[in-house]
């Protein structure tokens, strides 16, 4: 490849291996402390917390207690991974107009994605086990090659079942799923309406708006629950004139008979963390909405739409990318949260942040410990894949808040 | 866009924000002035215990909680003025310890001004670190091949989107007292190290945690800016003899100014809010924050009481200090959007 930098702006051969040698550190180091977490919650305790840090990694004693993949195994697992990955990769586009043939294709995307699931899902858990079986055993009769088959590196689910099973994450993880379901829906619905208007408008109100949900967005998340707090607790008493009054009564007793206690409720919490969130939607939606040009839904307008047409049926469409990054941020505020929900949720309504403290408190013996790692890592999983689908859309949405910022 | 329509689009957004932002902000006001206490009677209990020839009667003075119709002790809720605060502020304590002469003990033996003070050298310690490394990594990036672009970015968007908690433990299990750091950095001193034992050194590790959370966030911003570096520029400081440093100092920081500038607005909002490092290096024997104190006095004690009132003061205190932190900062956004 020619290099078509002017030579004055060359790096000499120093620079690029020191910005090479900078970049693998801090790779390192960003990756380390989860990665590490990550080999731990696979061993038993005696290798988790071992001396050596070869020990952590490679687990002998698990490999000897309980189960170990040999370098067979670790070939078969790598190019299942890449073939995993690579045949969605070629084969998409041909796959999908043979099974759909129609125009709209979303549904049957969706379909033959959930479907590809399900096959790698079999595939890994029927297939491979059986495979990874007889490819061990026709190398463990070759002495020359045996040393393939050796168990080498040692794993136990055993932390994974005891956190899940037996102590019940997936309670946790069902609270976790619905106030992040209902957090990002709301927020964005409310969000983009508010953002669509601030980003037509240059009055000085839509200026002072912005301006305040400013101050909201800085604003310690702990100030604001001392506000709910005592009226959650208490709501059942404080809300009781308005369920005897005469029509508005007969109203709210159709939702529920006696007015509820709001403490501890998954809802009051989702309108929580969407207030809370609500500033910094508008802004970023805010951002994405500068960049469409006024002309389209004046050209809407002209047409003869009403604002609120122009909005559903011109600038909606183009906005999906905004949006999905938006969302990504809601995700993570609402998953992330620890404060408001362990303080405004109970222990049954638990999300699973606030869970892993239990965890961490009951750090007596060192399964405990491994336990909590194994925890922390389940919920560090679905932020992984995250980043693997919309890494693209999470840059976009960090560049955007500060083009217009 | 008319009047009628932009309050239409946006009232949905401000209710919300109306009712669960603003109104809740007024209450904690109230509250801080208010203290709801259980109504406690004096009672004279006589107990008597069997003796010869006669009983042995003692009389006590008892308070017991008054009880309503229902067995539910009865509240009342009395206005207290400032005192509150004072109790937050414990300021008899600290005019005692100013008129001793250890005026610096404020700031470690009274709650409120160490979590003060480590609220606001954590903000500003921090955030040089995060501009610095941020920059640090959006210019070696640059200065290495485009292919690399992706797997560093991927990279460091791990320890941004990490739930906090678990990012501040992933780093705790490093250096607890049978982690894998601890035992390498007393293999190179040969002493036994203990990190969560000192003040000092969780703070450093506090610090550590903040710059490898944020870091990735300023080194995305800057990249992108520095695509848009004006290469004439470069090119004509270059002839005028720039050196590679000075080419940054002059032409690249200038470009990416506004960005800094965003960057440390949001740093000076997050960074305030410094509570999960505490909870998650259960550091509070030690260091706390200002959040963390708000949040404590809201935790139930062990008799289930939560110390609303103090709360409430502890809240308006911290929420004066973020006001008058981004004051400045909010008055430039102001006439930048008053611009256009």
């Amino acid at each position: 490849m020619e290099d078509d930098t002017p030579k004055a702006l060359r790096q000499t051969p120093l620079l690029k291996i020191g910005s090479y040698g900078f970049l693998a550190l801090w790779a390192l180091i960003a990756a380390f402390p989860l990665a590490w977490i990550f080999v731990m919650s696979f061993k038993l305790p005696i290798d988790a917390f071992a001396q050596n840090p070869l020990e952590v990694i490679f687990g002998p004693n698990t490999a000897q207690k309980d189960s170990a993949f040999s370098i067979i195994d670790i070939l078969l697992g790598g190019a299942f991974a890449y073939y995993a990955y690579q045949i969605p990769m070629r084969f998409y586009r041909t796959t999908l107009d043979y099974f759909v043939p129609v125009q709209n294709k979303s549904m049957g995307a969706f379909a033959l994605g959930l479907s590809y699931i399900f096959i790698l899902v079999g595939f890994a858990f029927y297939v491979l086990p059986v495979v990874s079986h007889v490819l061990n055993g026709i190398f463990h009769s070759i002495s020359a090659l045996s040393l393939l088959a050796k168990p080498l590196i040692g794993y136990t689910l055993q932390h994974y079942y005891s956190v899940w099973v037996e102590n019940q994450f997936y309670i946790q993880f069902k609270n976790s799923l619905i106030i992040t379901f209902g957090v990002v829906t709301i927020s964005l619905t409310v969000g983009t309406l508010a953002a669509y208007a601030l980003s037509r408008t240059a009055s000085n109100l839509a200026i002072w708006l912005l301006i305040i949900a400013l101050v909201f967005r800085a604003l310690p998340h702990s100030v604001l629950v001392t506000g709910y707090l005592p009226f959650f607790i208490n709501s059942k008493e404080i809300l009781e004139p308005l369920w005897s009054m005469p029509v508005i009564g007969w109203l709210l007793s159709l939702f529920s008979e006696t007015p509820p206690t709001l403490y501890g409720q998954p809802l009051a919490v989702i309108a929580v963390l969407v207030a809370i969130n609500q500033p910094f939607t508008i802004w970023m939606l805010r951002s994405f909405f500068m960049n469409i040009p006024k002309e389209l839904d004046e050209a809407a307008r002209v047409d003869g739409c009403t604002h609120f047409q122009a909005f559903r049926k011109v600038i909606l469409p183009v906005m999906w990318p905004g949006l999905i990054t938006t969302g990504l941020f809601s995700f993570l505020l609402a998953y992330n949260d620890y404060l408001v929900t362990s303080l405004l949720l109970d222990n049954q309504n638990q999300t699973m942040v606030p869970a892993i403290s239990a965890y961490f408190n009951r750090e007596t013996t060192a399964t405990d410990q491994v336990n909590a790692i194994a925890a922390a890592a389940s919920i560090t999983a679905p932020l992984f894949i995250l980043v693997v689908f919309f890494q693209k859309q999470i840059v976009s949405g960090l560049t955007a808040g500060a083009v217009k910022g | 866009m008319k009047n009628k329509t932009f309050f239409a689009f946006v009232s949905p957004s401000v209710i919300i924000m109306i009712l669960f932002i603003a109104i809740p902000l007024v209450t904690v006001f109230l509250q801080s002035f208010y203290v709801t206490q259980t109504v406690y009677q004096t009672v004279k209990v006589e107990t008597c215990t069997p003796s010869f020839p006669t009983s042995i009667c003692t009389t006590t003075e008892k308070s017991v909680p008054v009880l309503d119709e229902n067995n539910h002790p009865v509240t009342e809720t009395v206005y207290v003025g400032l005192d509150t605060y004072k109790s937050v502020l414990e300021t008899d304590k600290v005019s005692k310890l100013i008129d001793s002469g250890r005026f610096f003990d404020v700031f470690t033996n009274i709650d409120f001004y160490k979590a003060l003070s480590f609220t606001l050298l954590f903000t500003l310690i921090t955030l040089p670190l995060v501009l610095g490394v941020g920059l640090a990594i959006a210019l070696a990036v640059n200065n290495v091949s485009k292919r690399m672009k992706g797997p560093v970015i991927f990279v460091s968007l791990l320890p941004f989107i990490i739930t906090p908690i678990i990012g501040a433990l992933s780093i705790k299990w490093l250096f607890v007292s049978n982690g894998l750091l601890t035992r390498v950095l007393e293999k190179i001193t040969g002493h036994e190290i203990s990190v969560f034992a000192n003040s000092w050194s969780i703070e450093l590790l506090m610090v550590f945690y903040r710059v490898w959370h944020v870091a990735p966030f300023a080194f995305v911003l800057f990249y992108a800016g520095l695509q848009s570096v004006n290469k004439d520029t470069l090119e004509s400081a270059i002839i005028d003899g720039a050196s590679r440093f000075e080419r940054i100092r002059y032409v690249v920081i200038p470009h990416l100014m506004p960005l800094i500038y965003f960057v440390t607005l949001i740093h000076l909002m997050d960074t305030y809010r410094v509570f999960e490092e505490i909870i998650g290096f259960a550091s509070q024997a030690h260091v706390i924050s200002l959040q963390w104190l708000t949040y404590d006095f809201l935790e139930p004690d062990d008799t289930g009481n939560r110390a609303i009132s103090s709360a409430s003061a502890s809240s308006m205190l911290t929420m004066v200090g973020i006001i008058i932190l981004l004051a400045p900062v909010l008055k430039r956004t102001l006439r930048d959007q008053k611009k256009g």
